[in-house]
């Protein structure tokens, strides 16, 4: 897989320049490489969630969450063989499911790191987990399921 | 939260739309919030920092994941008169249909109240609340 890639399905699944809503919330791409990808998100104030205790709202996590999976995925797939005769593809998400085991330390930054853990012909499965000081201390677990689709524009 | 200990210190009914715009990340969004009855509708209008996926283009799947779980927080301050915001356990969101890029709107019910814990379930839909572009079931726990 190339990683100076032209196609925009390509950059967009391996999200080099990440997505508009990544750089609203201040996130960036640490690292991405086929099937895992991280994601930093610098604590701010407009991801708050408690605006008393300032603790990030969870749709944040879910947010860099949701991005990380789908980036290991589609970097995941653009390195694997695909089947013969199939076309471009791209991901949709089925689902996505978050455990939250514990509340974000307010001032800290979050790390998010995905991975794609299997690709068949039509889904993929991914996992993610959150943390902030050490990475043996998830505060978000995350289990997300793809399906491949054909490339479309519209 | 202070705005909702005052409410509840007060014997009143939570302002759910003061409430949303009390919290940052959900200003961040431009969710608003405002009362049906007994249930919550949040509203979200289209902006362009909102996009995962610029090629079709959709609003991206953590945006949606966020509404989401707002609607199952602000519907359960309501339903519960809480004086405190819920604390989520577990979310499990299901894509329906890609995010077009225009308003989205959320509301929510609680499958199960218990003491301590609430079972949730929340739907987003775009111009035909028949046709949802996702859902959400949730734990949160009450405080």
């Amino acid at each position: 897989m190339s990683n100076q890639s032209d196609d925009p399905i390509q950059r967009m699944m391996t999200a080099q320049g990440g997505t508009a809503f990544l750089n609203a919330l201040g996130a960036s791409v640490a690292e991405a490489v086929p099937g895992r990808s991280v994601i930093r998100l610098p604590y701010a104030p407009h991801i708050v969630g408690n605006p008393d205790s300032g603790v990030v709202h969870g749709g944040a996590i879910t947010a860099l969450l949701d991005q990380a999976c789908g980036m290991a995925v589609g970097s995941g797939l653009a390195a694997a063989p695909a089947a013969e005769g199939s076309g471009l593809r791209s991901i949709a998400t089925l689902d996505l499911r978050i455990d939250y085991l514990k509340a974000a330390r307010p001032g800290a930054d979050i790390t998010v790191v995905g991975e794609c853990v299997k690709i068949t012909r039509q889904i993929v499965f991914a996992r993610g987990r959150a943390f902030q000081e050490s990475a043996d201390e998830p505060v978000a677990l995350a289990t997300a399921t793809f399906m491949i689709t054909e490339y479309r524009t519209g | 939260m202070e705005l909702l200990a005052k409410a509840a210190g007060d014997g009143a009914a939570p302002d759910v739309n003061a409430l949303v715009a009390a919290v940052p990340y959900c200003a961040f969004l431009g969710v608003t919030a405002r009362l049906d009855g007994e249930r919550v509708i949040l509203e979200m209008p289209f902006d362009a920092k909102l996009i995962g996926n610029p090629v079709l283009p959709a609003i991206h799947g953590g945006v949606i994941g966020s509404l989401l779980e707002t609607a199952a927080i602000v519907q359960t301050v309501w339903a519960t008169r809480s004086a405190a915001l819920p604390k989520p356990v577990d979310i499990t969101i299901d894509y329906l249909r890609s995010g077009r890029p225009v308003t989205s709107f959320a509301s929510a019910t609680l499958a199960r109240q218990g003491r301590r814990v609430v079972n949730v379930h929340a739907t987003m839909w775009q111009d035909d609340e028949a046709k949802p572009i996702a859902g959400l079931r949730g734990h949160f726990l009450l405080r």
